[in-house]
C-alpha cells in the first residue's frame, strides 16, 4: 500500500451514466484519483474510455452522477470549466497552434502582459522554467511548433498544462506515435510531474508501458468499471482477462501459408529521408514484417514502393517486370494496396459513409451505364461489414462515427474489395482495441494462405514476431537485417532498431 | 546546394523575400528604356502612394481577419457603401468631420454585423461575407438614390490631394494616415495579447478555445476592425472622387486580398503581416503604374498581377517546405 491512499481523492466520479440513443456508453460508473498517482485507465476501443474522460473534461455532458474535485462539486458546461479546475487533456490530435512559436502555444491564453502590450522576457523566462522541468531545456522557446517532432510536440503541450497549473492530467495514448526514446522521456516526466503532486490518467493500449509508468488501474468494459486495483496486485493477464472478459486465448492465430514466387522486388531502392538503397524480395503468401523506430525510414520505405513518395535511385520490380509509372494509381492497378499508417488523415475519408469508403479505389463493379449504382455498391459493403465483423449501424454509416479499431476494418476491407494482392500495411493495429488486433492477424494469415504478399509495419514486436514469416529491420534510414522471424526474438529485434546492430540468432 | 549555404540562403530568404518582388518589379520598369527617366521621379513615386492608400487601408483590416482563418468579401462593398455615407452626411449640411467619422462607423458596422453572425450562427466567413458583399453594396445604391451624391469641397477632399495644403506634409495626409496605421496594426500583431490571439485562432481555433481565449469576441472584433479599416478606406475614396458613388470599388475585395496573400497571408490562417501586406499593396500599384506608363494596355496588366499572384504564392511555399 502506498502511502497516498489516505489521502482523499483529487477526483470522485460516482454513478456516471451516458446514454447515446440506445447504446450506453457509461454505466453507472465510479472513478477515484488519488494525488499524485498515475491512473491507468484501461478497456478495448469501446468501452468507454474516452466518454468518462471526455465526461471528467467537460466536453460530454453526462446523464447522470455526480463529480467532485478535491471534495467540490464540479459540473462542467465546457471544456473551458475544466481547465480553469485544473484539468488538462493532452489528446492524440495534439491541441497545438502549429504557426505559433512554442513559448506562444505554452503562454497562449496565459499572456503575461501590461495594458495588453506584451511581456516577451518574462513569458520566455517561464517557458523555458517549464521546459527545464519536464527535462527538455534542448528545446527552443523560438521555434514554431510545426518544425517539432511529435514526441516534442507533446513536451509542448505538457508544458502548457502546467503553465495552466494542472491538477489532473489525462494523456490518451501518448506514446502511440513516439519512438521507444520519446517514450522513455515520456515516462520521466510523468514521474516528476507525480512529485508535483499532479495526478495523470493514462489511457493506453500497451500494456507493458502501463506496467511501467502506472500505479493503479481501472478496466471498463461495455460502459462498466469491471476492477480496479494496484498495478502491482495484478498480472498482465489478469488485466487482459479483465479487458475481453471471455478466454483470452490464441492472440496470434496462425493460419498455414506456403511462400511462392517473388512478386515484388526493390533494388538499391531508396526514397526521401533513407540513409542507403535496400534490396528486399517479396514473395506471395509471404509476410514480411518491418521494424524499426518512428522515423528509421520503414515508413518511407512502404511509401515509395506505393508510389507516394518519389523514388530517388533503385529499381522495382512488380511480379518480375519495372513499373512505367511511379503514381498510386498504377501501383493500384499493378495490385497494390497500401493501409496509411495515418488513418484520420489520409487512411479514409472521414466525413464519407463505410460504404463510399470501402469502394473508394474500385467503383466499376458498381458502374451502370456510366452512373454509380448506389445499391449495388450498399449490397456489396453490407458483405464486407459482416465478414469484417464491423460494428457499424449499416453501409450508409459515416466512418467518422466507428471507433478507431472498426474503422481500421474499413481500411483493410477496402484493401481486401480491391482485390490487392501485394498489401502495404503501415501499422494495421495502432489505436485498435485486442479483440480487433486479433481479428487484423486472422485476416493476415488468411491472406497470406490465398497467395497474397504483405508488407506488415509495426512498432509493436510482439505481433511482428506472432504473424510475420520474416522480419526485416530499419535503423535510421538503413535496412539492418532481414532474417526469419524464428531467428529473431524480442530483444534481438530491439536492439537492431534502436542501435543498429544485428546480433546473431537467439542462442535458444 | 551545401548544409550551410543553405541555411544561409534560407535565412536571406526569411528576411528578404517579401522585398524581393517588389524591388524586381520596380528594377524593371526603372531599366526600361521608354520610362525610367520618369518611373523613380518623386511626382511618379507620390502618385503611386497616393493610389495605394485606398487598397492598403482595406488591406491592413484584411490582414487580420485572413490570419484569423476568415476572408471578408464585402470589404469593397463596405468601402462604397462608406464613402456614399460619408457624402451623404456632408451633403445634407453634417461638419466634414462628422461625415468622416460617419463613413468609418457605417464600415466598423458592417464588419460587426459580419463578426456577429459568422460567430453566433456559426456560418462561414465566406458565405456571410459573400451576403454581405450584395447587402451593402444595395445599401449603398438604395441611401444614393441609384446615383452619385455630391458634396460640397471641404478638408475632406484634400486628404487624397497630390499636392497637400500645408506643403511640409510633402505628401497627401492620406498617405500619412495609411503609413500611421500600418505602424500601429504592425504592433498590434506583434506585441500586443489581442494579436497573438488572432494568430492562435487562425491556425488552431480549437486549441485556442480549449486554452480559454475568448474566440467569438476576438473574431468580431476582427471582422470590425477590419470593417472601420473599410469604412476609412471609403472615406478617402470619396476624397479622391469629391463624390459618394455607390458603384466605385467593383472587385476591389480580390486586389485587397491579393494584396494580403502575395504578402504572405495564407488563406488557412495563421499566418501573414502587415509589412508582407504593404508589400503586397505596393507591388501591385507599382505594377499598374508602371504598365499605364508603358502604354501598355488593361489586359497585360490583368495578366502580369494573376500571373504574380500564382508566382508569390508557390515562392511562398516552397520556401515554407524548405524551413520545415
Amino acid at each position: 500500500m502506498r502511502d497516498t491512499c489516505l489521502l482523499p481523492p483529487v477526483l470522485r466520479m460516482t454513478d456516471i451514466r451516458k446514454t447515446y440513443g440506445a447504446t450506453c456508453a457509461l454505466d453507472s460508473v465510479t472513478f477515484e484519483l488519488r494525488p499524485g498517482d498515475v491512473h491507468a485507465l484501461l478497456g478495448e476501443n469501446g468501452a468507454g474510455k474516452s466518454t468518462l474522460v471526455k465526461v471528467l473534461s467537460g466536453a460530454v455532458k453526462p446523464d447522470s452522477g455526480t463529480m467532485l474535485i478535491e471534495n467540490a462539486a464540479y459540473a462542467p458546461s465546457c471544456p473551458l470549466d475544466g481547465r480553469r479546475r485544473g484539468i488538462s487533456m493532452i489528446y492524440q490530435e495534439l491541441n497545438l497552434a502549429p504557426h505559433l512559436t512554442v513559448e506562444e502555444n505554452v503562454m497562449l491564453g496565459r499572456e503575461v502582459h501590461s495594458a495588453g502590450f506584451l511581456d516577451r522576457r518574462e513569458m520566455k523566462k517561464r517557458v523555458r522554467e517549464a521546459l527545464e522541468f519536464v527535462h527538455h531545456p534542448e528545446i527552443s522557446p523560438d521555434i514554431p511548433v510545426r518544425k517539432l517532432s511529435v514526441g516534442a510536440k507533446q513536451v509542448v503541450e505538457i508544458a502548457r498544462a502546467l503553465m495552466h497549473e494542472a491538477k489532473i492530467l489525462v494523456m490518451d495514448e501518448p506514446t502511440s506515435s513516439l519512438s521507444q526514446e520519446d517514450s522513455l522521456r515520456l515516462f520521466d516526466i510523468v514521474r516528476r510531474l507525480k512529485t508535483q503532486g499532479v495526478s495523470v490518467i493514462y489511457i493506453s493500449h500497451f500494456l507493458e508501458e502501463v506496467q511501467k509508468v502506472a500505479d493503479t488501474f481501472t478496466v471498463l468494459r461495455d460502459g462498466k468499471n469491471v476492477g480496479s486495483g494496484t498495478m502491482e496486485s495484478a498480472s498482465l493477464e489478469e488485466i487482459i482477462q479483465l479487458m475481453v472478459g471471455q478466454k483470452f486465448t490464441e492472440m496470434f492465430p496462425r493460419i498455414a501459408h506456403s511462400k511462392g514466387d517473388v512478386i515484388l522486388s526493390v533494388k538499391d531502392f531508396k526514397g526521401r529521408n533513407m540513409a542507403s538503397g535496400v534490396s528486399l524480395d517479396l514473395h506471395g503468401g509471404e509476410i514480411l514484417g518491418i521494424a524499426g523506430l518512428v522515423g528509421s525510414g520503414r515508413t518511407e520505405m512502404l511509401r515509395t514502393v506505393f508510389g507516394l513518395d518519389p523514388l530517388e535511385s533503385g529499381r522495382i520490380e512488380v511480379s518480375g517486370a519495372p513499373p512505367r509509372r511511379h503514381t498510386p494509381w498504377s501501383r493500384i492497378a499493378l495490385g497494390m494496396g497500401l493501409l496509411s499508417e495515418d488513418r484520420g488523415g489520409e487512411g479514409l475519408a472521414l466525413s464519407m459513409t463505410i460504404a463510399d469508403n470501402v469502394t473508394l479505389s474500385d467503383f466499376s463493379p458498381y458502374r451502370r451505364r456510366g452512373l454509380l449504382s448506389v445499391n449495388a455498391q450498399r449490397k456489396a459493403v453490407r458483405g464486407w461489414i459482416g465478414k469484417m465483423k464491423i460494428k457499424a449501424r449499416g453501409p450508409n454509416e459515416k466512418v467518422i462515427n466507428l471507433s478507431g479499431g472498426n474503422q481500421q476494418k474499413v481500411a483493410l476491407a477496402r484493401l481486401m474489395h480491391q482485390g490487392a494482392d501485394i498489401l502495404l500495411l503501415d501499422e494495421p493495429t495502432r489505436g485498435v482495441d485486442v479483440v480487433s488486433k486479433a481479428q487484423i492477424y486472422e485476416w493476415i494469415g488468411e491472406l497470406a494462405a490465398r497467395g497474397k504478399a504483405v508488407l506488415f509495419v509495426s512498432s509493436y514486436l510482439p505481433e511482428l514476431l506472432g504473424v510475420c514469416d520474416r522480419i526485416a529491420v530499419f535503423h535510421r534510414g538503413n535496412l539492418v537485417d532481414a532474417r526469419g522471424a524464428t531467428d529473431w526474438d524480442a530483444q534481438s529485434l530491439m536492439t537492431a532498431a534502436t542501435v543498429g546492430r544485428s546480433a546473431g540468432p537467439p542462442e535458444n | 546546394m551545401n548544409g550551410k549555404g543553405k541555411r544561409q540562403f534560407q535565412t536571406a530568404l526569411n528576411i528578404f523575400g517579401p522585398f524581393v518582388g517588389l524591388i524586381l518589379v520596380i528594377a524593371l520598369f526603372s531599366f526600361m528604356p521608354e520610362v525610367q527617366d520618369r518611373f523613380l521621379r518623386v511626382a511618379n513615386l507620390k502618385s503611386v502612394a497616393t493610389q495605394s492608400v485606398i487598397v492598403a487601408l482595406g488591406a491592413l483590416g484584411m490582414t487580420l481577419v485572413i490570419i484569423g482563418g476568415g476572408i471578408d468579401l464585402s470589404a469593397a462593398s463596405n468601402i462604397a457603401l462608406s464613402s456614399v455615407i460619408a457624402a451623404y452626411a456632408i451633403n445634407a449640411g453634417a461638419p466634414p468631420l462628422l461625415g468622416l467619422v460617419l463613413g468609418v462607423l457605417t464600415g466598423g458596422l458592417v464588419g460587426l454585423v459580419n463578426g456577429t453572425l459568422i460567430t453566433r450562427l456559426k456560418l462561414v466567413p465566406f458565405i456571410v461575407t459573400m451576403g454581405m458583399m450584395g447587402i451593402a453594396r444595395g445599401a449603398g445604391k438604395w441611401i444614393a438614390g441609384n446615383q452619385k451624391i455630391d458634396a460640397p469641397l471641404t478638408w475632406v477632399n484634400e486628404l487624397m490631394a497630390k499636392s497637400p495644403r500645408p506643403s511640409w506634409l510633402l505628401m497627401a495626409p492620406g498617405i500619412w494616415i495609411m503609413i500611421a496605421f500600418a505602424i500601429v496594426m504592425a504592433v498590434v500583431l506583434r506585441s500586443t495579447v489581442f494579436g497573438r490571439h488572432i494568430f492562435a485562432i487562425g491556425s488552431n481555433e480549437s486549441a485556442a478555445r480549449l486554452c480559454g481565449i475568448r474566440t467569438v469576441r476576438t473574431k468580431v472584433l476582427v471582422y470590425t476592425i477590419c470593417g472601420l479599416f473599410c469604412g476609412l478606406s471609403g472615406v478617402m475614396e470619396f476624397s479622391r472622387l469629391t463624390v459618394g458613388d455607390p458603384t466605385v470599388a467593383v472587385g476591389l475585395e480580390l486586389d485587397i486580398i491579393a494584396a494580403v496573400v502575395i504578402g504572405g497571408g495564407s488563406l488557412n490562417g495563421g499566418e501573414g503581416s502587415i509589412l508582407g501586406t504593404m508589400i503586397g499593396v505596393f507591388i501591385m500599384s507599382f505594377l499598374r503604374n508602371g504598365c499605364t506608363m508603358m502604354g501598355w494596355p488593361n489586359y497585360i496588366q490583368e495578366i502580369i498581377i494573376g500571373v504574380i499572384i500564382i508566382v508569390a504564392v508557390s515562392l511562398d511555399q516552397v520556401r515554407h517546405r524548405r524551413a520545415a
